[in-house]
């Protein structure tokens, strides 16, 4: 059985994967390709957006913000289960590679979840009057940021990679089970405690106009992501593995790989 | 019996007894922060009436957030933990002995002082029964909860801080649906639905957090 697990086409691109130096390899081909799609994919989308898409009917040109800050809130919790998933990964078959894309993940999703915060903020002050408002959905994304952190700061926290690796997939699972009742007990709170003064104006459906930049600027945001991932895993495997041949041919001017 | 469940219940239940000085510390810390309510916002009972069940349940949280931190130090250190890990029965039982106690000695006393703390805060007086009932399933919530965090944390020098850092994030659904209880009691509405969801997480969390807290506590072997 286990022979034939390793010898059938369709797992080997999975035990491949599991190792660190093929992955660093590979990950360096796939990045200009990547990197080139993610700023045109951005470039076209921001100009598009910012420049041509028609103005909205309540809030003028202030509502321009939400094409960064949708794409960026959305990576930013879909950066928390792709983190969760690769400490799973990690926990079950006890992969290093799924470790180091968890880790790399923690970082890239705290600081988009920052910045969904932050371009909320400033779209907030021209569409309710202030910065910050107690609303469900400003709430959650401010305890996501708390889970990030936790996260960033167990990491550091151990001495060894091995017992620091399984603490943060264990809580990054206890956390996603977490985020869906940490969700509707908020949604349930802001319910409770109606503020009667603020009312969110957007529409409830887009025009299409408006809607292709932003579908853009979500699949670019998608590749940038990736791109990020990808930098921070080979950041984390060189930092693993510096003690492995291959990374010192690599340092002493070996072949560009 | 019951794969080492009442076993380490009685066994933390006899050291908690014999170290009373320390059991009680959450308890006056309970106290003693309320009043620093009157004192830091109004004495006026009107406005505190309007507060107190939130105050309440914040303080019971971090009242029960300071003791978690002692969970497993004590056996981390003086090394019966690692005869636990080594042992050959299912570690979540254990573990959720262990967490039982800790809610008896901790969640338990906070739950019968509460309506003290209420006279003092002129809680409404429909709020008494809700009051009781959220905090002694609630609280019951926190301890489960934070022993995965002090399980992650046992093997850290500084293990406190972060333990509150990791679990405070994961205790918001409880608080919420803790004070809505109270807050729906007096404000005249059924209070029966959100105690049913916090009864709810109870059941999750009773299920799930002494597994989670198992695997971490196998941890601390190889930090």
């Amino acid at each position: 059985m286990n022979r034939l697990l390793n010898w059938s086409p369709s797992w080997q691109w999975f035990h491949r994967l599991g190792s660190p130096r093929w992955f660093y390899q590979a990950s360096g081909r796939w990045l200009p390709w990547l990197s080139l799609l993610a700023l045109t994919l951005l470039l076209t989308g921001l100009v598009w957006g910012l420049g041509f898409a028609p103005q909205d009917a309540k809030q003028g040109n202030s509502f321009r913000i939400i094409y960064l800050h949708v794409p960026v809130s959305f990576l930013a919790l879909a950066g928390y289960y792709i983190m969760a998933i690769a400490g799973a990964i990690g926990l079950i078959w006890k992969m290093k590679l799924s470790y180091m894309v968890m880790k790399a993940a923690a970082p890239v999703g705290a600081a988009l979840t920052f910045l969904a915060l932050f371009t909320g903020a400033v779209w907030g002050k021209p569409t309710w009057g202030t910065y910050w408002v107690w609303d469900a959905r400003v709430t959650s994304m401010l305890i996501l940021l708390f889970l990030y952190l936790g996260i960033l700061a167990l990491q550091y926290a151990f001495h060894s990679n091995e017992a620091g690796n399984k603490a943060s997939a264990i809580l990054a699972l206890v956390g996603t089970a977490n985020i869906p009742i940490i969700y509707k007990s908020v949604d349930w709170w802001y319910t409770l405690h109606q503020p009667a003064t603020i009312k969110l104006t957007s529409a409830p459906s887009m025009h299409p106009d408006m809607f292709a930049p932003l579908l853009v600027m979500i699949v670019g945001f998608y590749c940038f992501y990736t791109v990020a991932l990808l930098l921070f895993t080979r950041a984390e495997i060189l930092r693993r593995e510096r003690k492995s041949v291959w990374v010192r041919e690599l340092a002493l001017g070996g072949p560009a790989l | 019996m019951h794969g080492g469940f009442s076993a380490y219940l009685r066994r933390d239940l006899l050291l908690a007894y014999r170290r009373r000085g320390e059991a009680a510390s959450p308890l006056i810390f309970f106290i003693m922060v309320s009043t620093l309510i009157p004192l830091g916002i109004t004495p006026e009972s009107g406005r505190l009436a309007e507060i107190a069940p939130g105050i309440i349940w914040v303080m019971a949280l971090l009242a029960t957030l300071l003791s978690t931190d002692g969970l497993f130090a004590n056996d981390y250190q003086d090394g019966s933990l690692e005869q636990l890990l080594i042992s050959p029965q299912l570690l979540a039982m254990p573990v959720l002995g262990k967490v039982t106690a800790h809610w008896m000695v901790t969640g338990l006393p906070l739950t019968l002082v509460s309506p003290l703390l209420g006279v003092m805060l002129s809680l409404p007086q429909e709020g008494y029964l809700p009051l009781l009932a959220s905090l002694a399933l609630g609280t019951a919530c926190l301890s489960l909860i934070g022993a995965v965090g002090a399980a992650l944390t046992v093997s850290l020098r500084r293990g406190g801080l972060l333990l509150s850092l990791l679990v405070m994030p994961l205790y918001m659904p409880v608080i919420i649906f803790g004070s809505a209880t109270v807050q729906s009691a007096i404000d005249g509405f059924v209070w029966f639905g959100p105690l049913a969801i916090l009864g709810a997480m109870l059941a999750a969390a009773v299920a799930l957090c002494p597994l989670a807290s198992a695997g971490a506590l196998r941890l601390a072997s190889i930090n």
